[in-house]
């Protein structure tokens, strides 16, 4: 017996005699012999709740956690404990996929006031459900784009978006005859001369990020103004915490919104699960990929929600579907959509505020000690990147050894042009304490 | 009816106070230009806590979950998500690490998917994987990915690929994405994939096959062997869609069955949470000749420490922003240690049990498409009761809401009209499978007495039938 197997022998015998088969062995007949494990799995024995729950508690204990300034789309931002709270109710978490609407308004209710809260932010007229992270959203806003404008088979991309947005556009056109080509930059921004000469008929449009990679705003208006002229697509990804403050997709006039919501009431978990943005306008609808939520009236003209147009959607389209997508982090957007409703208006420009301020007073600091400088001149958000006078990797280091993590260092993700530059995450949750013991840091090590 | 977040806000509500902050605070103005701020306040709802947790709570109670009741949907594996998962995956040395921390400070997360990894191959037959995808569609993709990869490796244009009629439709849309031409195989009298007509199509083009074992109607596809010789004699690779591999735990595995690629869902099989749609996790395990082919990083082990490698000249690159949906790899892995191999094992034997049980009930009050010995699951046809009585599946599965069940998958797999697909999974009582039976009972008495309740029905759940198409025709998709 096994707690989450009730069957007792005596219920296994009376059901198989019912089934008119006498072992359950049996029931495996279908399967040619010469095939069958005969074996044992090569898996250890079972565990107790007790035994398991320490082996996993040793193991994450193995992990370190340190005061935190690492960003780079993941960053260290409070989580009220609300979210944690509503997250965890089993309601939420136990269902599946909203296919039965009449027992699932929860989640749909959610999720339509996710769309509708993602729709607020970005400008836009028309949000899905979700996507697993923002990086893997720019795959589906290129396919989005490429469908969208006749003839292309090109994707510009800014030399400044996310190294590892750029490497999953690259792995999912691979072998076909798509190509993603890089806008380079010019002191931290789009080199608006190398757009002009990159933008052909073949292009459908243009993916540029702000804040982007370097932590750095980019102005987009002439950006902008050049893609309508030559009617091309202009992708927006942001970060959503930076949306409060600067100006979104609507407001630069950009067609699709992409990004990943971990700011939003997500932990940081290594990573994931997280979740993507996309927002369009309107007239990319049909085209979006992924799960979308409609609100609609019942049988007595009762406001509710159910997942609509999936006319779009593999399960009807199979091989004529754009995107294989089936699925939404849905647990992930309503802890985002938890955390917007908690924070609210104020809250979500409070805390854009202070991780500028941080920002700003930890390069000052930085910059009065002689530490080094800035890598470009530019408005900058919540992060930025710094060059250290010294071995950026040995400044590391002894931050580390004091429990800091201080940085992460851009040459080996970014090449050689960033010897010894430090790319810096300020949120909310950190103190000027923190921030002025990291500079008496590499104070002491100059 | 609930209010909107956007119809409860009132102006000035708060929900949280930030902590005090001794940092001189700038003002906005005075560091940007105004042409990158924004030009009006984005109206997002000000709320308070308790409205917060008010709201979310009345939504919630509106939801149906594993934790409520039976929630019998084909080919999605509800099981039970036990309680344990949710705690170890909450721990803070989980929660709160960064996805480029310092190799040295992430050893027990690499070393967790490192024998996620080790066990989810022994599991499979397979040699080695990737746990980057963040769901079994993402996974077929990486999947498919691999494959094309494998190719360009030999220089080869192979362009063709087979999918039966009856699987998953990710799996078409997958190979579509990836760049395959999908050319669906038709499923023969008895529901499995016809070795004649796999045949018509082998050939210098043919890439290979994708195909869910047991397939969606629950059947064992007992000519894999031949069907994986005659794929393999002709140059081509297959695939193993991983939705049904609850069904075989410990019995067979898809490497003993000559699969190149697979893919599994931590979500079904392995027991964590669906969480209304998702996260899931959808890792690839490859055989051999596979292996150089996979995603950026790898986890490997040397000298004594786990470190994520990107030494791979071959691989197809990155397929995640970092490494996939961790807090479910985490939950995954603890069930792997609760259950071992015992455990693992009474899985797919009790699963098969509770599908055949229902079935041998079951088919006595709805028409079976293919009536026999079956796996983790079966499927019913509607088809009769339709045409005799004019009631839909969908009308039947409506009735199911009334008696706090949830309906099997409706409509699926296509090439069953009117189709009922019922996953009872291990988790399941008897008396449970009985209180399903009875309810079945009461609906075909109902069908034969009274069909307007059907076509009425849902009766007491918290909103009456949705009109989809009113949704459709005149999209509303934010407040």
């Amino acid at each position: 017996m096994h707690p989450y197997i009730p069957h007792t022998s005596e219920e296994v015998k009376s059901m198989l005699s019912d089934i008119g088969v006498s072992s359950i062995d049996e029931l495996f007949a279908d399967i040619p012999e010469s095939i069958k494990l005969k074996r044992h799995l090569n898996i250890h024995d079972p565990m107790s709740e007790f035994e398991v729950y320490k082996e996993l508690k040793s193991l994450s204990e193995k992990n370190k956690t340190a005061v935190s300034f690492l960003g780079a789309g993941c960053y260290d931002h409070i989580i009220p404990v609300a979210v944690q709270h509503i997250i965890s109710r089993s309601e939420f978490y136990t269902s599946y996929t909203p296919y039965q609407a009449e027992i699932s308004q929860g989640t749909l209710q959610s999720i339509f006031e996710f769309q509708s809260l993602i729709c607020e932010l970005t400008g836009l007229d028309v949000s899905n459900a979700s996507l697993y992270d923002g990086h893997t959203a720019a795959s589906e806003a290129s396919v989005m784009a490429l469908n969208s404008v006749k003839k292309s088979d090109t994707i510009l991309i800014s030399e400044y978006l996310h190294p590892f947005t750029k490497q999953v556009l690259k792995t999912y056109f691979l072998g076909l005859d798509i190509f993603v080509v890089e806008v380079k930059g010019k002191d931290g921004k789009i080199d608006i001369d190398d757009l002009k000469s990159k933008i052909s008929e073949n292009v459908a449009g243009l993916i540029v990020q702000t804040p982007n990679f370097l932590g750095i705003l980019e102005d987009l208006s002439e950006i902008s103004k050049i893609l309508k002229e030559n009617k091309k697509v202009l992708i927006v990804s942001a970060n959503p915490l930076s949306l409060s403050i600067f100006k979104n997709s609507k407001e630069w006039n950009a067609d699709i919104a992409i990004g990943d919501l971990q700011p939003f009431g997500i932990p940081q978990y290594f990573g994931g699960p997280s979740a993507g943005y996309i927002a369009a306008k309107e007239d990319y609808l049909r085209k979006m990929p992924g799960r979308i939520v409609g609100q609609t009236i019942d049988k007595e003209g009762k406001r509710g929600f159910v997942l609509t147009l999936q006319a779009r959607e593999q399960h009807i389209k199979r091989e004529r579907a754009t995107s294989n997508i089936c699925s939404n982090q849905a647990l992930m957007a309503l802890a985002s959509t938890v955390y917007i409703s908690i924070m609210g208006k104020s809250g979500l420009k409070e805390i854009a505020k202070r991780s500028i301020s941080a920002s700003h007073y930890f390069e000052s600091e930085l910059t009065k000690i002689k530490a080094g400088k800035i890598l470009h001149d530019q408005p900058y958000f919540n992060e930025f990147t710094f060059v250290f006078n010294k071995d950026a990797k040995s400044v590391l280091s002894e931050l580390k050894k004091q429990g800091i993590f201080g940085g992460i260092l851009l040459e080996p993700i970014l090449g050689e042009k960033y010897k010894n530059a430090v790319l810096i995450a300020t949120t909310e949750k950190r103190t000027k304490e923190e921030i002025d013991q990291y500079v008496k840091i590499v104070g002491g090590i100059l | 009816m609930t209010k909107l977040l956007s119809e409860i806000s009132k102006n000035q509500r708060v929900g949280y106070i930030l902590p005090k902050t001794d940092i001189p605070q700038l003002s906005i103005e005075s560091i940007y230009h105004k042409n990158i701020l924004a030009e009006s306040d984005r109206q997002i709802p000000e709320l308070s806590e308790v409205d917060v947790i008010r709201h979310f709570t009345e939504l919630s109670k509106k939801n149906f979950g594993v934790d409520l009741g039976f929630y019998p949907l084909g080919s999605c594996t509800m099981k039970y998500n036990p309680k344990i998962n949710e705690e170890t995956a909450k721990f803070d040395g989980f929660l709160n690490i960064h996805p480029l921390q310092d190799e040295s400070t992430i050893q027990g997360i690499l070393e967790l998917q490192y024998k996620l990894l080790k066990s989810l191959s022994e599991i499979t037959g397979m040699k080695w994987g990737t746990l980057q995808p963040f769901a079994g569609a993402h996974g077929e993709f990486v999947g498919m990915k691999l494959f094309k990869a494998y190719f360009n490796a030999k220089g080869e244009k192979r362009t063709k690929l087979l999918v039966p009629d009856s699987a998953h439709g990710t799996n078409p849309a997958s190979a579509h994405i990836a760049g395959f031409e999908v050319v669906e195989i038709k499923s023969d009298e008895n529901g499995l994939v016809s070795i004649d007509e796999v045949k018509k199509h082998v050939g210098s083009d043919l890439a290979g096959l994708m195909l869910t074992n047991p397939n969606t109607l629950g059947l064992f596809e007992k000519n894999i062997i031949e069907i994986a010789k005659i794929v393999h004699d002709a140059g081509g690779l297959l695939y193993y869609d991983g939705a049904n591999f609850n069904a075989i735990l410990g019995k067979v595995r898809p490497g003993d069955m000559n699969f190149d690629v697979v893919h599994l869902n931590l979500h079904k099989t392995f027991s964590t949470p669906h969480g209304g749609g998702g996260p899931g996790s959808g890792p690839i395990m490859v055989n051999e000749k596979l292996i150089p082919f996979l995603p950026v990083p790898d986890i490997v082990f040397e000298n004594n420490s786990y470190m994520l490698s990107y030494n791979k000249p071959q691989s197809i690159g990155r397929v995640s922003g970092f490494y996939g949906n961790i807090a479910v790899m985490v939950r995954a892995y603890t069930y792997i240690l609760t259950m071992g191999q015992k455990g693992l094992n009474e899985v797919s034997e009790k699963a098969v049990l509770n599908a055949n049980y229902l079935r041998v009930k079951l088919s006595k009050l709805i028409k079976i498409a293919y009536d026999t010995i079956c796996k983790h699951e079966f499927v019913l046809t509607g088809k009769e009761i339709k045409e005799k009585y004019g009631v839909s599946t969908l009308d039947i599965a409506k009735r199911m809401l009334d008696y706090g069940v949830h309906p099997p998958t409706i409509y699926f797999p296509l090439i069953v009209p009117e189709a009922l697909m019922i996953e009872p999974t291990e988790t399941e009582s008897k008396e449970t499978l009985d209180y399903f039976v009875s309810i079945i009972e009461s609906i075909i008495k109902d069908i034969n007495e009274n069909p307007e309740i059907l076509h009425n029905a849902p009766n007491n759940t918290p909103i009456k039938r949705l009109d989809e198409v009113k949704a459709a025709k005149e999209p509303k998709l934010k407040w």
